[in-house]
């Protein structure tokens, strides 16, 4: 493994301009092969996807489709199978991610702007929920929404009534989201100046006023870190769309493309186009706001 | 009880001290609330705010519509969620009638040694906990040392790194069911293009490299995470210890054997968490690339839990699988939110 020394030598005083010696050339041989490796699926796949049916068997994968093989087919017949999905997807992650974050809002304000006794404890009862197994909840789970019956409660509005299975995904997804999201803006208010708040507060402002004016304000950056991590996490989850829907039309994205993939067992171009449809907001979220979700998947740790 | 945003700042810019006293003026003008019903609850000592307006004015008081609402959602589907799945893996409800909660047993967990489905699931799980995060952590720290090197474009190389992060379970099954195909594979094929024709196989066709090939896959997705909090963790060490390494003449592997490594301990602690229970969740991706049943050499926990409970409606021994994978994770999160809450981190 290439270890370069990274000796002030090489730049000159405004840091522009390097000498290229050999440690330096091999240091970015390597970093460009691992691009290769990371994003070769991605290319495989991309690739593939403008393939014909013949094209992605008898050509070379990673190597792009030359006129006879292009087609774009694969995207059209992957758009119609997923487009429901992503209807659906797009109707429970939203309301689900806007609630989870502000309701981790809410609770980390109590939890650090607020001082009262018992709060670190209460504190942990939130943290732990994020390190939580899935799979240890999913029977009762599926319990608790049949007991509730949602589908009868809302028998007045048949609207309402057949989208039952994505209402419990949000309502799922929000209680599962508060533990991370309310960790996340822990994390900032506890590096927020405090001279505001107490300005406020000497001027008579209660809580919710202080929160409303002044720290809901000052948190939007926050929410954006948090609202690009809990979309990503709840667009992305296969897991509890699988116990709770159970109806086709309610199908969400990722079940759609399941079962997409196991319908078209070797239809690989099929296969790969709808991969890049499913996952294109996430990675559109990913390329525009890179900052943003890292600072999301490290304020986990 | 409203305030005026442009008086606060002006009040802030005269200073705390200044702030201090008016605040006192204030408490003298603050008029005594006798609203309600509550007035009835007397005054204090001094005679001039009365128990209930100090109660309201606590912050105590005040915190509590804000934590209480997603408490309480939480505490349902978390904490009600687990222990009403612990109570079910005592009963012996396998049927799609209701569970009888009058007759609890540790039946279900009495099967298990014997079940060797379970012992193979239990066995790829810590196998797969321990390789997985092993590997992620050991490429994360190449990765966050690379990049680390006053190198060019050093934000489209950590993009590149940790976008397989962003993709979904499903997203990243299905490219990798694809560069594992025996015949039209990129791996075989960029195998033999290398001329290694020795080295291509059904990865994940064969039980002997299946769980081998899924830990390969979800290393690729995951590393660049241990990379970035490696990075956070980098940038954190002073510079004068890379200097004072290398007036020692230390080597550049010595100086980050011995000198920075040990200095990242906390970030390893954190990503490897962190990576644990990504590897407990693994789940989707195995459920895409294999169905429900992917075989006793790539079969674990949480697979086998949704299995037997969602398939076999075996409810009671599924939550008793999940109560073991529960107990697991605990056993990785526990003793690590323990050191937190010791280092007063929390």
């Amino acid at each position: 493994m290439a270890l370069v020394e990274s000796e002030t030598a090489d730049e000159t005083p405004d840091g522009t301009l390097e000498r290229l010696d050999t440690q330096r050339i091999a240091l970015y041989v390597v970093l460009v092969g691992l691009i290769a490796f990371y994003l070769s699926p991605l290319w495989g796949g991309m690739t593939t996807a403008f393939k014909t049916d013949a094209g992605f068997v008898q050509t070379t994968p990673l190597i792009p489709p030359t006129p006879e093989w292009f087609t774009l087919a694969p995207w059209q017949e992957a758009f119609g199978r997923l487009q429901g999905g992503l209807l659906n997807s797009v109707t429970f992650v939203v309301p689900a991610t806007v609630l989870s974050a502000l309701f981790g809002s809410l609770a980390a304000y109590g939890l650090t702007k607020l001082s009262w006794r018992g709060q670190v404890g209460v504190l942990v009862i939130f943290l732990a929920g994020v390190f939580l197994p899935y799979q240890s909840v999913l029977v009762p789970l599926r319990q608790f929404w049949s007991m509730v019956g949602l589908a009868d409660l809302l028998s007045f509005a048949p609207f309402l009534a057949e989208r039952v299975d994505l209402i419990e995904l949000t309502i799922t997804h929000t209680a599962y989201g508060i533990p991370i999201c309310t960790i996340l803006f822990r994390s900032y208010y506890k590096g927020m100046d405090d001279d505001m708040i107490e300005a406020a507060k000497i001027d008579g402002a209660n809580a919710f006023g202080i929160y409303k004016r002044i720290v809901f304000p000052l948190s939007l950056p926050m929410f954006a870190v948090t609202l690009i991590y809990q979309f990503t996490q709840v667009w992305n989850d296969l897991l509890f769309a699988l116990v709770l829907v159970s109806s086709r039309s309610n199908y969400v994205v990722t079940q759609s493309l399941n079962e997409l993939q196991g319908s078209l067992a070797q239809e690989y171009n099929i296969q790969m186009a709808g991969a890049f449809i499913a996952a294109l907001p996430t990675i559109l979220i990913y390329v525009i706001f890179g900052r943003q979700f890292a600072q999301g998947i490290t304020g986990a740790s | 009880m409203d305030f005026d945003i442009r008086r606060t700042l002006t009040r802030l810019a005269r200073g705390r001290r200044e702030a201090a006293d008016s605040e006192e003026e204030r408490t003298d003008e603050r008029p005594v609330r006798t609203d309600g019903g509550a007035s009835s609850t007397s005054t204090s000592a001094s005679g001039r705010t009365s128990r209930w307006t100090r109660l309201r004015h606590s912050e105590a008081v005040q915190a509590i519509p804000f934590w209480l609402p997603p408490a309480l959602l939480m505490g349902l589907f978390v904490y009600g969620a687990i222990s009403w799945n612990l109570l079910i893996s005592l009963t012996d409800w396998s049927s799609l009638l209701q569970p009888d909660y009058t007759d609890l047993s540790l039946d279900m967990y009495r099967q298990m040694p014997d079940d060797k489905s379970f012992r193979a699931a239990f066995r790829n799980t810590v196998v797969l906990l321990v390789a997985f995060t092993g590997v992620s952590l050991a490429i994360g720290l190449v990765l966050a040392i690379l990049v680390d090197q006053n190198i060019r474009f050093e934000n489209t190389f950590r993009t590149i790194y940790l976008l397989p992060m962003a993709l979904s379970f499903v997203v990243t099954a299905i490219f990798w069911a694809w560069m594992y195909n025996p015949t039209t594979g990129t791996i075989n094929v960029v195998l033999r293009g290398l001329g290694l024709d020795f080295l291509t196989r059904n990865w994940i066709g064969n039980p002997d490299t299946r769980l081998a090939a899924i830990i390969f896959a979800l290393t690729w997705q995951f590393s660049g995470y241990a990379m970035v909090v490696y990075l956070a963790g980098l940038r954190a060490i002073p510079d004068a210890h890379y200097e004072a390494a290398k007036v020692d003449g230390a080597s550049t592997f010595r100086m980050y054997l011995r000198v920075i490594v040990p200095q990242l301990s906390a970030a390893t602690t954190s990503a490897a968490v962190v990576l644990m229970v990504f590897a407990l969740k693994a789940f989707d991706f195995i459920y895409v690339m294999f169905g429900d049943n992917p075989g006793r050499s790539a079969d674990i926990l949480a697979v086998m839990m949704f299995r037997v409970a969602f398939s076999r409606t075996q409810w009671a021994y599924g939550a008793a699988v999940a109560t073991v994978l529960f107990l697991l994770a605990l056993t990785v999160v526990g003793p690590y939110l323990y050191l937190q809450y010791k280092r007063g981190d929390l």
